[in-house]
């Protein structure tokens, strides 16, 4: 990622500005990484267990808030009330005077900054001189209880000074003195950014049918189950330990020495079980501070756990985008100029906002190939909890636009929709408009699955007045192409240890948030040594025990986590495999590690023992046993500056196909089924990849049709900015009632980088449900749902203000035309 | 005051306020930790645990008026260090991601499975719709109860 400053990074070094030219080589395997060891597979591809799994299902798996220290305290964060103040004074004496009560700390006892992107470093972990949110941390107390750290809360007084807020995009626009972050350098701009690849005007113009619309795409949350709780001890030898229930344990423990001015050796941080995450837990927050300067204070042990309203303002979550498209198409359906212009409504600090502003552009460039493409995205800072990455981070939203344009452009030439997707399909090993290197490409297999299995053909304008059904695309990353502090180390790093008991065990920083990056690493050593998946441990995301691993975001774990896991037990492999060679005369391509034995494919029967003796012998031979693997992308992306964002070693694709049925009286949508196809390179494990295609599909239809993180305007008593609903009965997520029928479909196109070949299974499979059950609403009902979520309201109104029903049958009538003519439900070869 | 309660078939005495909810008596006075706190008002299902045969909300349920009652937390569930039919098969068919909702989940899939033991989709999901689950989508949630189910009729007693 490169920007205008080198920041500076106590503790790591910050590295060069620009990633070098070198960057390290993964080694090369003889038949490459993305096939099995020997033979066929005998633990990859296969319905296995997760390594936790049983833990979890008996409760034993101990998460945060689950851990207990003696002496411990507890410690609750007072928050601003309003919107946007200038913090005159705080007085924490009479809460310091309650019995129980501990410490007391506020902005000045940590005054740093720090920030997830280096370059836009502007939260403080208390505010020191203004509160830019309702909710905003000012204050934050250790006692013997929650209750009374609560009662102290209300003890502390506030002195603040209302300044007037900026609540959404409009007003940030129109009143730039109204400054809600001073980081900004121009009025409430947060971060702008103008890419143009090609000549779209003469693109557009060259155009046979033009579409120019508007989209409103609503913020969401993440509303991970577990709220964020951190425990922290700082012991007599000056050691900080922090368990957080964080995903990016590694970049938590570089803001912890910078914020707390502790030498980064003297830190561990360690990541519990998680109760989900979702780029919720993906950046360090106010609480993680604030428990280890108590603990520093005290001497004592503490534990902050956010209530479930806190985690609403904490948020960090989906953010709300306006997004204006014009895209042309020719007769034959060759897709022309895509021009986009795109307001993004951050909140009141950065965050990701820096990559978010750039992913709203750079990740719609495939599946489909766009002869020219212009986007110009400008995030607005406003006096709202700060908005951050949410599963499909800043690519959902632009998603969401550019296919309901594409189901537009496709109406407009008479084409199946389905038809013009294939058509556009940019394919394998090939390039994007933007520099993006595609490798492999399962897309129009998915496109062929969904099509297939919906009954599409039989379906796509042919149900009656109130049904339909509806088709979109979409493609994500696989892990980033740099760190977010530039830096020339691996990404990942596995250290993996072999025991002479026949036990491995698997060191990595990898988070396993649910998604099963554990079991991953588990069964690609269980595959590459011939291992149970029980005789294998992982030791994952605790910077004392494990090395470094940026993370579980931007969908990187499998792919790098893995990489780096498959070279490490390759290594170890190859040891044994010669040992056992040299033993019985064979070559080392010979031996055989699986299901617990090692044998000579040559004579399977009587050359032939347990992988423990062969352990055994290979330790004899080789001392003691141990590898490393790390994984470090090739240098990827675009010649220019941002070029590199949203470059990614690989890229996986998705197809879903929505039917809806619609209540007319109501206005209110069911969905009834959704069809993911996703290509996922190669399946690790298809439980695990069916299981993030549903709870990515979940997601999206959750965000089309239910859920809006919305803020009230100054009411009676209480100024503007607080949250609407922050409970999960008032923020509505879909129960086990409301959830469509989901059928995951998995497509394999074996990636030769991926590990075994497989690609991201996490983020991309959320995209296209929005617009495929936008576009289904529109078969069903001849309206076009625009704004977020589609609610009975907005879709009563629709169908009052158009005249839906002409709409509908012209729209039948022109599928019918176009099918005479030989273009609709045309099938292209894949 | 002190609270005397039967959980997972032990007789237990716990130390409790009269604002003291049944899942902070579970959770931090008797170590039971695999009851969860995700809300704290009854709205997410995760700290769903049997009280007198039926699932009930931890989190709005005060410890003392469980006096003399019989609980059963997911502790509870497996038999003789063997997890339950329902647990095996929650992690056979990937119901459980981040596990965090499970213990609730389990619980109430549990209440369901001893009143209709074989249950259609809609009889699930209607069980189920108190708990909220964020990772799965259901579907795989769906499929374990059903495979549980399924292994329950063939091997009763559970």
């Amino acid at each position: 990622m490169s920007e205008d400053r080198e920041p500076k990074q106590p503790g790591f070094p910050a590295g060069r500005m620009m990633p070098g030219e070198r960057r390290l080589e993964p080694p090369r395997w003889p038949g490459g990484r993305s096939q099995p060891p020997h033979g066929a597979f005998s633990v990859i591809g296969k319905r296995n267990r997760k390594v936790e799994g049983l833990a979890k299902v008996t409760g034993r798996a101990l998460y945060t808030d689950d851990i207990t220290l003696p002496r411990m305290l507890h410690a609750k964060l007072l928050r601003s009330s309003h919107a946007h103040a200038r913090i005159r004074s705080v007085d924490a004496s009479a809460a310091l005077a309650l019995p129980g009560v501990h410490a007391v700390i506020t902005g000045k006892d940590l005054p740093a900054c720090y920030g997830i992107i280096p370059w836009t470093e502007d939260e403080q972990a208390l505010c020191e001189q203004k509160a830019r949110y309702v909710g905003d941390p000012i204050a934050a107390v250790a006692a013997d209880s929650e209750l009374v750290a609560e009662e102290a809360l209300r003890a502390i007084r506030v002195e603040y000074e209302p300044l007037p807020a900026v609540m959404d995009i409009e007003t940030a626009l129109a009143h730039p003195e109204w400054k809600v972050n001073e980081k900004a350098r121009e009025g409430n701009v947060s971060k702008h950014v103008h890419l143009e690849f090609g000549d779209v005007d003469g693109a557009l113009e060259q155009s046979d049918e033009v579409v120019e619309a508007e989209y409103w795409y609503e913020g969401s949350t993440h509303a991970a189950i577990e709220p964020h709780c951190a425990l922290a001890d700082f012991d007599a030898t000056g050691f900080l330990t922090v368990y957080s229930a964080t995903q990016v344990a590694h970049y938590l423990h570089r803001d912890l020495a910078k914020v707390l001015g502790l030498p980064t050796q003297r830190i561990r941080v360690v990541q519990p079980v998680i109760g989900g995450a979702f780029g919720g837990k993906s950046e360090p927050f106010s609480l993680e501070f604030c428990a280890a300067k108590l603990s520093m204070v005290t001497g004592r042990p503490v534990k902050i756990l956010y209530t479930r309203e806190e985690v609403f303002y904490a948020h960090r979550g989906r953010h709300p985008m306006r997004l204006r498209y014009r895209a042309g198409i020719r007769r034959d359906g060759t897709l022309t100029g895509v021009d986009a212009k795109i307001q993004i409504d951050g909140g009141a600090y950065s965050s990701y906002g820096l990559v978010t502003t750039y992913y709203s552009g750079q990740l719609l460039t495939a599946p489909y190939r766009m002869e020219a493409y212009r986007f110009d995205s400008t995030r607005y800072f406003t006096n709202k909890p700060c908005c951050g990455p949410k599963r499909g981070h800043g690519s959902v939203q632009p998603r969401f636009a550019f296919e309901c344009q594409l189901d537009r452009l496709a109406e407009r030439i008479g084409m199946d929709p389905i038809g013009v997707r294939r058509r556009n399909s940019i394919g394998a090993d090939t390039q994007t408009v933007n520099g993006l290197r595609i490798t492999s490409n399962g897309f129009l297999q998915c496109l062929d699955a969904v099509e297939r299995a919906a009954g599409w053909k039989q379906k796509f304008r042919r149900l009656p007045y109130g049904r339909g059904v509806g088709v979109a695309g979409s493609m994500y990353i696989s892990g980033t192409n740099y760190c977010i502090y530039p830096n020339e180390m691996p990404q990942s790093a596995v250290q993996l240890k072999l025991d002479r008991s026949g036990r491995a065990t698997v060191f990595c920083g990898a988070s396993d948030i649910g998604q099963g990056s554990d079991s991953v690493l588990a069964y690609i050593v269980c595959e590459e040594l011939g291992l149970d998946l029980r005789d294998v441990r992982v030791v994952a995301a605790d910077t004392d025990l494990a090395p470094v691993d940026l993370g579980s975001y931007s969908s990187r774990e499998t792919f790098m986590a893995g990489n780096a896991c498959l070279d490490a037990a390759r290594r170890l492999r190859g040891w044994i495999a010669e040992t056992l060679a040299a033993l019985w005369g064979c070559a080392p391509a010979e031996v055989t590690l699986a299901g617990g034995v090692a044998c000579s494919s040559r004579d399977p029967q009587r050359e032939c023992m347990s992988v423990k003796d062969a352990f055994q012998l290979a330790e004899a031979r080789h001392g003691t046993l141990g590898s490393v693997g790390w994984y470090q992308s090739p240098k990827l992306g675009g010649d220019y500056r941002g070029g590199t964002i949203g470059a990614s070693p690989a890229y996986s694709f998705t197809a879903h196909v929505a039917e809806v049925g619609c209540d007319l009286e109501t206005g209110f949508v069911k969905v009834a089924t959704i069809w993911i196809a996703h290509d996922c390179g190669r399946a690790l494990n298809p439980v695990a990849v069916e299981g993030q295609m549903e709870g990515s599909a979940y997601m999206g239809f959750a965000e089309a049709l239910m859920e809006a993180h919305l803020f009230k305007p100054a009411a009676p008593g209480h100024g503007p900015g607080l949250h609407h609903g922050p409970s999960l009965l008032d923020y509505r997520i879909p129960t086990a009632l409301d959830t469509p029928e989901l059928r995951s479909i998995i497509v394999e196109s074996v990636d030769p980088e991926g590990p075994y070949g497989a690609k991201e299974a996490g983020e991309g499979p959320l995209h296209p449900s929005i617009p495929a059950i936008a576009n289904a609403i529109y078969d069903a009902l001849g309206i076009r749902c625009e704004r977020l979520p589609f609610d009975p309201p907005s879709i009563l109104r629709l169908l009052r203000e158009s005249d839906a029903r002409a709409q509908w049958e012209r729209a039948r009538g022109q599928v019918g035309a176009a099918a005479g003519a030989g273009v609709a439900g045309r099938s292209a070869p894949c | 005051m002190v609270c005397r309660l039967r959980v997972n078939g032990d007789a237990v005495a716990c130390a409790v306020s009269p604002n003291t909810t049944l899942l902070e008596a579970l959770r931090y006075g008797l170590g039971l930790t695999g009851s969860k706190q995700g809300c704290d008002k009854g709205d997410c299902g995760a700290c769903t645990v049997m009280v007198d045969g039926e699932p009930v909300l931890s989190c709005i349920t005060l410890a003392a008026a469980c006096e003399g009652r019989e609980i059963v937390t997911v502790e509870g569930l497996a038999k003789d260090g063997a997890p339950h039919p329902l647990q095996d098969a929650f992690d056979l068919a990937g119901g459980a991601q981040c596990g965090f909702c499970t213990p609730g989940v389990l619980m109430s899939a549990w209440a369901l499975l001893r009143r209709i033991p074989n249950p259609s989709r809609e009889e699930i999901a209607l069980a189920l719709s108190g708990n909220l689950c964020r990772c799965t989508g259901y579907t795989k949630i769906f499929e374990a109860v059903e495979l549980a189910a399924a292994r329950l009729r063939e091997a009763p007693g559970r």
